[in-house]
């Protein structure tokens, strides 16, 4: 854990700190300026956008008094495109303004509340989102007239359903989070939690959406206006672009202006809307493991212990780590060593347990055994051995093969350890058919294998998907594929941690006869001594990237050679320890102690009391 | 299986009928006059009546809802107010043009955003920040535009491509691509990104899941992880994209026709917009309507069928 | 007396889909926990456990069956009540790294119950370094975010958010079991020292009946949604009378490579003799 106390940076100085931000800021200050002027034009000249210099038709650019020269009404181009921006921000601020306003209230109610409401909610957005939009807002201006207002509301009605959806999907995910469990059980109401704790998840996507439909909400109502659907009797960047266009042969820098300030006006919104959603982001979201082990970079390490070095590895090791380091960048271009001098030996037919706590390294180092580090990660130095071959010498698609002829990889997690889109069979099938197997042959060895695995009706399951079957058969069929290849050595990755325990030992009693049967090696990552005792003839011990005891499980747990495996040894709850019965009046008398200083120590206690 | 088959079109068929209604309702909103635009301002107001009243808009919403339902049932869609001829005549020729236009977009939108996609996320970083760079320049340059700089730019300074006109398939593909190659390259832009993006994003995601390592592991080949598993996996997402990007096309090809000339659907859509010509409306709306429905009925069973969990849905 | 009483509790969730059958998880359980008791509830993954705890905190729709609390009925409790309830019944969840919200301080974690309670914001952020000084945790820790803090440090912030109110009744739902031994051996000694300096009750729920057994007074065993034995700890976890129990037991490897090849072998002759209950197939 960092010492330093964090700063609670504001998230739009962070946004502030981005360039491309601030070049969204400058895009937007520019159209606001427009705006600005197109006020002041509406208010002083009315009629200036309109006045036409009959002697300067189609005038140039820098043209004395026409800054961005004339069109080929002999009208000045600055002064229209300006006079252009009020009727065009104004229409994408009101559909904006629909969108939001119906699509973040719908979406929190249905998010949070769910039942009918979300059902009914939820089936107005498809039908919206399953409109060819275009053509209804045509059949929305045939009926009603081409005025902006009611084009652009129902652009706003068109644009809800996304937001809908995003807020929903937002509150959907939150509301499952245990935190707001907690929230109501501290009594907090309703409009409480969704201020507090929803809303804060929801704004950060929001603001990134509220950029990108301001965007949109422009170049449809410039689009509207291009192809004549607009109100005639006001100027936008639409219509220039449509008198651009009429005037292609004469003048083909007309819609060039025109179309460079809605490019210019809606980047600002997609860059700022990124800017602020990636500064909010930053702020709101934590760095979350997934599960055991799985995010090293993100868990500091403790310092290294000082404390024997284990022996190195005899030759007559079947497999042997030695001194080594695994790296993951840092996120500030340096290097974080997760493994930091591993050094282990696997003998044959025989198991060896790597114990040790989340984050010491253990499954960085089973992966790097496996050839199946994550892209970002490196092997900055070390050895490891196969029959003695150091494997990190040899090139990588020889190491490939080595490795997946050898060693085989049984996972933590069943259920998400097999692809959901394909049968149990297709997934035991295919590593043979890659290695020359018939079809038939291999259908037949992956059946026989789930039979072995003590799997009664191995053809349903052959045929099943993986969300059909449960837990424990999900990981039967990880062993089954696992052994199909006829592997010397197996490395299983916590294999039963997310399993009850009654299916662990019949997983711990397969895996025990599997390795007799097949004379495997079995490299066995855990963190729970008792499958250790069960399992294993060896222990390895890591800590804080560094492997500090090795010996075999009879001399460690009877006399546990390393400080750090002594204190690992002695969390374990003590089986011999029963907590006494329950002492009716010793309970009874430290309850009224409690109470009695509790309700004299804080009167706030009768605001939430008890018996009202 | 075929239970959920029926009642997904069972669902499609309701929503095409709830849209058309929807549709009726709204151009009827504003008390259409169509005497008017037929007789021309000249008319006298007793001519424009009786011409309203033989046309059956003076009668009240509701009841001429059931005589167009009534008449749709039969196979009549009326006839166009402008041109008294029956609303479908001539459709078949400009939805060639449309559909021409489209289908060639979503083709290329398909076969280039999976491209870009694969190579982003397998970790070209260059094509990576182009797929966001691209993503972004295509939100700010709609199609309608984009079209414009392309006719501005391969068609006037630079003649490769014709400016303006469609030649049908049947005449010449050649000259019907030449001449489709500047609209399909306007419409199909922001789609290819959109996609291009979410398969990206989807396709990082199931790489690094736990059954690819798995797999890896086991001793498939990398392409066959990469091809097979990974990218089945990633569909869902994209597809989606796929059936937005659809939606979004369409209202491009609308603009982008009047750009590059094309008789296509848009421009019959806004000329009939502008006039209140509702027969011609409704027939649009069905038409295209039933097109976006069938789109997202398409990918609906086409996820269905990638991903086997969510056909117990 | 008891201070939680459940009698005849069920909760019935509605099937997925509107064919399909309501999903029971608690089936007529009947429970009790005492003033200052802990009372284990052991089950495997779907045993309804952690339910029974959920309806408890009023989480999970009661279906029948009531539930007692200081010897009023709680099961249908308005909102209001609940909220009053907040300050007596409290709750210390799995995991560390949901239960609390990341991109809150762990001074507004911690005085949110307060102010919810009416308790003015100065006030309650004054109690905030009481009470991290109770879980054991630096006062500086206030002024930080969760993310920052390790699993066991965040499920200190847990237990002193749940201790902010002074409750009678914590329900415990798995609150070790994503942490590590040390940690969790820590954990552990946190809660029975608290239970001992203030007479709290705790409703313990765990899957790991090594953890169950030293902290509880008495124990419940829970198995598709029934409990199948109900006693004191020494009788449940020495002495069961519940084949269930008995092999949920054996089940659970020892760290002693010698008593765990003898419980091996006690567990395959039970095997062998007993028609294994567990059926192998699909579920």
């Amino acid at each position: 854990m960092s010492a330093a106390p964090a700063r609670r940076a504001s998230p739009l100085r962070a946004a502030v700190r981005n360039p491309l931000t601030v070049a969204g800021l400058v895009l937007l200050a520019v159209t606001l300026t427009a705006l600005a002027a197109a006020f002041v034009i509406g208010w002083v000249d009315p009629s200036g956008p309109a006045k036409a210099n009959l002697h300067g038709l189609n005038a140039p650019p820098g043209t004395p008094g026409h800054l961005l020269g004339t069109d080929n009404g002999g009208r000045d181009v600055l002064i229209r495109l300006v006079a252009a921006t009020k009727a065009t921000m104004l229409g994408a601020a009101v559909a904006l303004t629909v969108a939001v306003a119906l699509g973040v209230p719908a979406g929190l109610v249905a998010g949070y509340r769910g039942g009918w409401a979300e059902t009914a909610l939820e089936w107005l957005a498809g039908l919206a989102m399953s409109l060819p939009s275009l053509m209804v807002l045509m059949a929305i201006i045939a009926g009603l007239g081409t005025s902006m207002w009611i084009s652009m509301t129902a652009l706003g009605c068109m644009m809800a359903p996304a937001v809908f959806r995003l807020v929903r999907a937002q509150v959907h995910a939150v509301r499952r989070e245990l935190y707001i469990d907690a929230a109501k059980v501290a009594g907090l109401g309703d409009a409480r939690i969704i201020a507090r704790h929803v809303l804060r998840v929801v704004r950060a996507p929001v603001v990134l959406m509220v950029g990108v439909m301001s965007g949109v909400a422009v170049t449809v109502q410039t689009g509207l206006d291009f192809i004549g659907l607009g109100d005639p009797s006001t100027i936008t960047w639409g219509r220039m672009l449509s008198e651009g266009f009429e005037a292609l042969d004469t003048n083909r820098l007309l819609f060039v202006w025109p179309g460079l300030a809605m490019v210019s006006t809606v980047m600002s919104f997609l860059l700022l809307g990124n800017g602020v959603r990636d500064a909010l982001q930053r702020a709101d979201t934590a760095t979350r493991p997934r599960g055991r082990d799985r995010s090293p970079a993100s868990r500091p390490v403790p310092p290294a212990v000082p404390g024997p070095r284990p022996k190195p590895p005899r030759p007559d090791e079947l497999l042997s780590v030695c001194d080594l380091v695994v790296g993951y960048p840092d996120g500030s271009g340096g290097l974080v060593e997760v493994v930091r001098g591993a050094t282990l030996g696997l003998n044959a037919e025989s198991t060896l347990g790597l114990v040790g706590e989340s984050g010491s390294g253990k499954t960085q180092t089973a992966f790097a055994l496996l050839d199946l580090l994550p892209r970002q990660a490196t092997i900055l130095s070390g050895e490891i051995r196969l029959d003695g071959v150091d494997l990190l010498s040899l090139p990588p698609a020889e190491r490939e093969r080595t490795v997946r002829r050898t060693i085989a990889y049984v996972p933590q997690e069943p259920m998400s350890n097999l692809d959901p889109a394909f049968t149990i069979g297709h997934q035991l099938t295919e590593p043979l058919r890659a290695r020359g197997v018939g079809r038939a042959e291999a259908r037949a060895r992956a059946r026989g294998l789930l039979a072995r695995m003590g799997i009664s009706d191995p053809d349903r399951v052959m045929r099943s998907y993986p969300h059909q079957i449960s837990g424990g058969m999900a990981q039967r069929v990880l062993i089954a594929g696992a052994v199909a290849t006829e592997p010397r050595i197996l490395v299983a990755d916590e294999p039963t941690t997310a399993l009850d325990v009654t299916v662990q030992s019949e997983i711990l009693d397969l895996l025990r006869g599997l390795q007799a049967e097949m004379r495997m090696a079995i490299l066995l990552v855990t963190h729970d001594l008792g499958v250790v005792a069960d399992l294993c003839d060896d222990v390895a011990v890591m800590r804080a990237g560094r492997v500090v005891e090795t010996a075999p499980v009879d001399v460690f747990f009877r006399a546990p050679g390393h400080e750090h495996s002594r204190a690992l040894l002695a969390a374990v709850p003590d089986e011999g320890h029963v907590r006494p019965d329950y002492d009716a009046e010793a309970a009874s008398a430290a309850w009224d102690l409690a109470y009695a200083r509790k309700t004299s120590a804080s009167p706030d206690r009768s605001l939430g009391g008890a018996g009202r | 299986m075929t239970r959920i088959l029926v009642k997904r079109i069972g669902a499609a068929a309701v929503l095409w009928a709830a849209v058309a209604t929807a549709a009726f309702f709204l151009t009827g909103l504003g008390g259409s006059d169509p005497g008017r635009a037929i007789l021309g301002p000249s008319a006298t107001s007793a001519a424009v009546a009786a011409q309203n009243h033989e046309l059956g808009v003076d009668r009240p919403l509701p009841a001429q809802f059931t005589s167009w339902a009534g008449d749709l049932l039969h196979g009549d869609l009326g006839r166009s107010y402008l041109t008294g001829r029956p609303a479908i005549e001539g459709l078949g020729q400009r939805l060639s043009v449309t559909m021409s236009l489209v289908g060639l977009s979503l083709a290329v939108v398909v076969g280039l955003s999976l491209l870009l996609a694969v190579l982003a996320a397998t970790g070209r970083a260059g094509i990576d920040r182009a797929v966001q760079i691209l993503s972004l320049t295509t939100h700010a340059v709609p199609g309608y535009l984009l079209a414009l700089l392309l006719l501005t730019a391969f068609a006037v300074e630079l003649p490769i491509f014709p400016a303006f006109g469609y030649v049908p398939l049947t005449a010449s593909p050649g000259r019907w691509l030449a001449a489709l190659a500047l609209p399909v390259t306007a419409v199909a832009l922001g789609g290819v990104a959109g996609a291009a993006l979410q398969g990206r994003g989807a396709l990082i995601d199931v790489l690094e899941s736990d059954y690819i390592r798995t797999l890896r592991s086991r001793g498939v080949p990398a392409r066959s992880v990469l091809l097979r598993h990974a990218l089945r996996n990633a569909a869902p997402p994209w597809l989606t994209s796929l059936s937005l990007a659809f939606v979004a096309m369409l209202g491009g090809a609308f603009m982008v026709e009047k750009v590059f000339a094309l008789q296509g659907l848009g421009t019959l859509a806004v000329d009939a917009t502008v006039a209140g010509d509702r027969p011609v409306i409704m027939v649009l709306v069905l038409l295209t309507g039933g097109m976006v429905i069938l789109v997202n009925l398409l990918t609906d069973l086409a996820q269905m069928w990638l991903v086997p969990k969510a056909r117990t849905a | 007396m008891s201070l939680l009483e459940i009698e005849d509790l069920v909760v019935r969730y509605p099937g997925r889909g509107r064919r399909a059958a309501p999903f029971t998880a608690v089936d007529h359980v009947t429970l009790d926990v005492r003033k200052g008791e802990t009372v284990g509830l052991v089950g495997e993954s779907g045993s309804g456990k952690t339910t029974v705890g959920r309806a408890v905190l009023g989480l999970a729709p009661v279906s029948s069956g009531r539930i007692r609390y200081d010897g009023g009925e709680i099961h249908a409790c308005t909102r209001t009540g609940r909220r009053a309830l907040a300050a007596r019944i409290q709750v210390v969840f799995q995991d560390p790294y949901t239960s609390l919200n990341p991109a809150m301080s762990v001074a507004d974690i911690l005085s949110e119950p307060l102010v919810a309670a009416g308790a003015g914001k100065a006030r309650a952020r004054g109690r905030v370094g009481d009470l991290l000084d109770r879980v054991g945790l630096p006062s500086d820790a206030a002024d930080r975010y969760a993310r920052e803090f390790s699993g066991g440090q965040r499920q200190r912030v847990a237990i002193a958010r749940a201790l902010a109110l002074d409750p009678e009744l914590v329900i415990c739902d798995e609150p070790v079991s994503a942490l590590d031994l040390s940690t969790q051996d820590r954990i552990l000694r946190l809660l029975l020292d608290i239970q001992h300096r203030t007479g709290i009750a705790y409703l313990f729920v765990s899957h790991d009946i090594a953890v169950v057994r030293h902290l509880s007074h008495r124990v419940a065993v829970m198995r598709r949604g029934k409990v199948v034995e109900f006693g004191t700890c020494r009788q449940v976890t020495s002495e069961p009378a519940h084949g269930f129990t008995e092999e949920l037991l054996l089940a659970s490897p020892v760290a002693d490579p010698l008593r765990q090849r003898e419980r091996r072998e006690r567990r395959r002759a039970r095997r062998r003799t007993d028609v294994d209950p567990r059926r192998q197939g699909a579920s």
